[in-house]
């Protein structure tokens, strides 16, 4: 009898352990992708915000563009518009879309039709007009397309008919395309919205998404996880996994532990370089990225206000101890916003050296002769042009203490930290910038321009006219060397009024189990998950590999 | 005798009630104690606009006087209203419902690992007294007492899931599965769930809560074996032992039958003191492992200067906390008689 209740005990817990069904486990984990993300996305619309965790959660992920860019050039490439013509005066440009392009169909929306012209012009009316019923639902913020002052550039959107749009121009821009196929320029469905206003729940367009994307959500937990479901009727190619998650996790030894864990497939950001590239079921992977990591001060609230002291601190700064400290040597030295790699960079721009008594003097003109405390907000997660602000601030705050500058270090949550930073609460602080497209305009407009610092995107509140109008002149200009020449121009005003201090161009990188196969970074804008698949062969080679490496570890112990 | 039944629960229970407005008055001074404004750190809307302020102002009653504006808090507690997050803006009450069970369900499964393995333990030590078994577990549990908690998850983390890849570090089940919150005790969840892959998600979760549940059941083991020592070794020295010794019983059958029965009813109510401590260990080893508990919750919140999150957080664990030691007291006196006499709470 005892020798029956040992056995039942014993096949109960092999049951409980190991699970009745071998293969739906193996099954469940095949077909699905576990994302380690560095931050929760603040909204699933990607036209509120300009963060990179938020475009890099639902962008590619959820929605298409009318184009998108193409290859190593960057070309534009169709996407839901199959192709477009652009009138010789470069004033109208008319877009043929895609039919039979489906929206999600999730719990809580059936799509009755396919993707139509009023679904662009619901997508950008939404933007443009104040008085447009979806305007104000998130706040009436659309940052990037402030910025970039879109409003004033398209007069109107006309349908020609269900699958004809064209675009009616105030002026002739060079950045226009470049910028509809951006991360921001999603399309939403037009159908939902009005289903929202039928149920009075217009808020939810941009928390519970419908987009045309490779994938629809499931299931967000804010701080915790996304889930994505593959969209099943996607208009390009299949699919080829069926869940992707998400797995929001804002330490960075916790992302590690993770990856070497094989409890996600893919971390952002990784940190451990060496130790990633010794396993050898890992892949380390890295792309140049058009970024910059800065230390910016709020000019509108003191001491910042004055110019003297910006340059003082500009030159109290050791940037080589920031890079080999925080960048592992894997960063260039920023000179100016404008990465060196871009065409519009000019290398004859004087650059600030380390000088903490030129620092101290300026100080002292600037009538800070015992120097002031401070508040240096630093980002409380990684990102590719700042993986550790944290330590970045440390750093900065001993070399301003050698000056007399005392610094208190502050940090919040992401989205709280961005959010005060937009309403100015900040006196100086570490962010960044990472390009939405190749042309070097998007590193000064969004950044820096005067109509930035009014959404809140220029979060350095500087503004200056004849700095603002060099920009314009550069954008109406076809003239390579003359906009090169602009560009030049503007970067030499951001080096004399400092407005922020730019400290490194860094490469993004990304860690992954060797069974993932597929492209999902990019040299601008967020990641996509399109392309990516899990090898089930690779990875039981992947298994047998871990079992080497296992071995090799310990031969390399017992050397 | 029933008087005294009902003395004892009377006084129990104006215990629990007196202390638990002690600490709603704690938790109410500290929205003026924290910086910035109390109307905001009590609610927790920082983005009200000014009519949704006087209208908060109104249902929080700042007008009247202190003593006034204390009743209404009390009022929004009983009515679980316990503001919003300052950082996220969401339902204070609902987040501590969907964080609390996991927090419970972890502590619960520590304090069985712990009470497995600690009590027998600390018997066989007072069986062997002074020979080598004993001295060993004797040393084994001074060590394990002495070692720090987020030391000892760390490194089980580097051995477990990096080096030998036995265990998972983090979460409390695979992401990969969907189960839906109902209890929020996730094993139950699971039991509940309708998903074709419940089995499979039984044994992810219970892979996932190996690791944290014995990290925290370390300290508390080493104390129950120090306390089952002890008190096995004063019952083997009571009388009815030396009587039951000379009846002529065998040693087996006088710690079976006996020694166990008696040496556990003054463990019980130690278990319930060590549930307090194990809850802090918790929290600190929810941070290690990404617990999604009420821990990891509270101790983000303080570091997110979250006052509101802050405030409700301490008031819902230290009256959980304080009605687990009510129920041990309850246990402890069904099981032991004598202690119904007690006139205060231990």
């Amino acid at each position: 009898m005892n020798k029956i209740k040992v056995n039942l005990i014993a096949c109960l817990s092999f049951f409980a352990l190991s699970g009745c069904n071998d293969e739906s486990t193996v099954s469940l984990d095949e077909h699905s992708v576990i994302y380690c993300a560095e931050g929760s996305p603040e909204t699933f619309n990607p036209q509120l915000v300009t963060s990179g965790t938020t475009i890099d959660a639902t962008s590619n992920q959820l929605y298409d563009r009318l184009l998108s860019y193409k290859g190593e050039e960057n070309t534009l490439t169709p996407a839901l518009a199959k192709s477009w013509h652009v009138t010789k005066n470069g004033k109208k440009i008319t877009f043929y879309l895609r039919k039979d392009v489906a929206f999600h169909q999730t719990d809580y929306f059936t799509p009755s039709r396919t993707l139509n012209a009023d679904d662009i012009i619901f997508s950008f009316n939404r933007i443009l007009n104040k008085k447009h019923p979806f305007h104000f639902v998130s706040g009436g913020d659309y940052p990037f397309f402030q910025n970039i002052e879109l409003n004033t550039l398209i007069e109107k959107i006309e349908k020609i008919n269900e699958h004809t749009v064209r675009f009616h121009l105030t002026h002739p821009d060079n950045s226009f395309l470049a910028n509809l196929a951006t991360d921001y320029a999603v399309i939403l469905s037009a159908e939902y919205a009005e289903q929202l206003v039928k149920q009075q729940r217009k808020s939810n367009i941009d928390t519970y998404p419908i987009g045309t994307g490779p994938f629809k959500l499931k299931e967000y937990r804010i701080g915790s996880f996304i889930r994505y479901y593959r969209h099943e009727q996607y208009w390009r190619d299949p699919v080829k996994i069926e869940q992707l998650v998400f797995d929001i996790t804002p330490s960075n030894t916790g992302r590690l532990t993770k990856l070497l864990a094989k409890e996600c497939d893919i971390s952002a950001y990784p940190i451990a370089h060496n130790k990633i590239g010794e396993n050898k079921s890992l892949t380390l992977e890295s792309i140049t990225a058009l970024n910059v990591g800065y230390f910016g001060f709020n000019v509108k609230k003191p001491p910042f206000d004055n110019k003297l002291v910006r340059q003082a601190v500009s030159y109290a700064i050791n940037k080589q101890v920031l890079l080999d400290t925080v960048y592992k040597g894997k960063a260039v030295l920023a000179k100016s916003i404008l990465p060196n790699t871009s065409w519009a960079f000019d290398d004859s721009i004087p650059a600030h050296e380390f000088n903490p008594v030129l620092a101290k003097s300026l100080l002292d003109t600037a009538g800070f002769p015992q120097g002031f405390t401070m508040d240096l907000w630093a980002m409380p997660v990684q990102r590719p042009y700042n993986p550790n602000a944290i330590t970045m601030a440390k750093l900065i705050q001993a070399d301003l203490n050698d000056i007399g500058i005392k610094v208190n270090i502050v940090s919040y949550e992401w989205n709280t930290f961005l959010n005060r930073l937009s309403l100015g609460e900040h006196q100086s602080f570490l962010l960044g910038w990472s390009a939405d497209h190749p042309d070097p305009d998007n590193f000064f407009s969004p950044m820096l321009s005067c109509s930035a610092s009014n959404t809140g995107s220029n979060t350095t509140f500087w503004c200056n006219k004849k700095f603002d109008s060099i920009l314009q002149s550069a954008l109406q200009t076809t003239d390579l060397n003359q906009r090169k020449e602009y560009y030049s121009q503007a970067m030499r005003i951001i080096e004399e009024e400092i407005p922020l201090i730019p400290i490194a161009h860094s490469k993004r990188y990304q860690a992954r189990n060797k069974e993932i196969t597929g492209d999902i970074l990019a040299a601008f804008g967020g990641i996509n998950f399109y392309h990516i698949d899990k090898n089930k062969k690779s990875a039981l080679s992947a298994k047998k590999i871990k079992d080497t490496t296992i071995v090799n570890q310990i031969n390399v112990g017992e050397n | 005798m029933k008087i005294n039944h009902v003395g004892f629960t009377l006084r129990r229970l104006s215990l629990f009630i007196f202390t638990m407005l002690v600490l709603t008055l704690l938790s109410f001074s500290l929205s003026f104690l924290f910086p910035g404004d109390s109307i905001i750190n009590i609610s927790g809307a920082i983005n009200a606009t000014p009519t949704q302020l006087i209208e908060i102002e109104k249902h929080y009653h700042t007008d009247s006087n202190i003593f006034w504006q204390y009743l209404t808090y009390l009022h929004h507690i009983i009515n679980g209203e316990l503001g919003i997050s300052m950082a996220s803006q969401s339902n204070i009450a609902t987040e501590v419902l969907n964080l609390l069970p996991a927090t419970i369900e972890l502590s619960l499964v520590a304090l069985f690992i712990a009470m497995f393995v600690g009590i027998p333990l600390g018997f066989i030590a007072a069986i062997k007294q002074n020979k080598t078994t004993d001295n060993i577990i004797v040393s084994v549990s001074m060590l394990g007492y002495s070692i720090p908690v987020f030391w000892l998850g760390i490194l089980a983390i580097l051995t477990f899931s990096i080096n030998l890849g036995w265990l998972p570090s983090a979460g409390q089940i695979s992401l990969l599965f969907e189960i839906e919150l109902i209890t929020g005790i996730q094993f139950i969840d699971i039991l509940l769930s309708d998903s074709p892959y419940k089995w499979q998600a039984f044994s992810d979760a219970t892979a996932h809560i190996i690791l944290p549940a014995c990290v925290i059941a370390v300290a508390p083991a080493t104390i129950f074996i120090r306390l089952a020592r002890t008190s096995m070794i004063e019952v083997l020295e009571t009388s009815y032992i030396r009587a039951a010794n000379a009846k002529g019983l065998t040693f087996r059958q006088m710690i079976f039958r006996h020694a166990i029965r008696n040496a556990l009813i003054q463990i019980i109510r130690h278990v319930g003191l060590q549930f307090a401590n194990l809850v802090t260990i918790a929290m600190v080893t929810e941070v290690i492992f990404s617990w999604p508990g009420i821990g990891r919750w509270l101790i983000e919140s303080i570091y997110q200067r979250d006052y509101t999150a802050i405030q409700s957080g301490l008031l819902v664990l230290s009256c959980f906390i304080f009605i687990v030691h009510i129920l041990t007291d309850f246990i402890y006196a069904a099981l032991n008689p004598l202690a119904r006499g007690n006139k205060y709470g231990s």
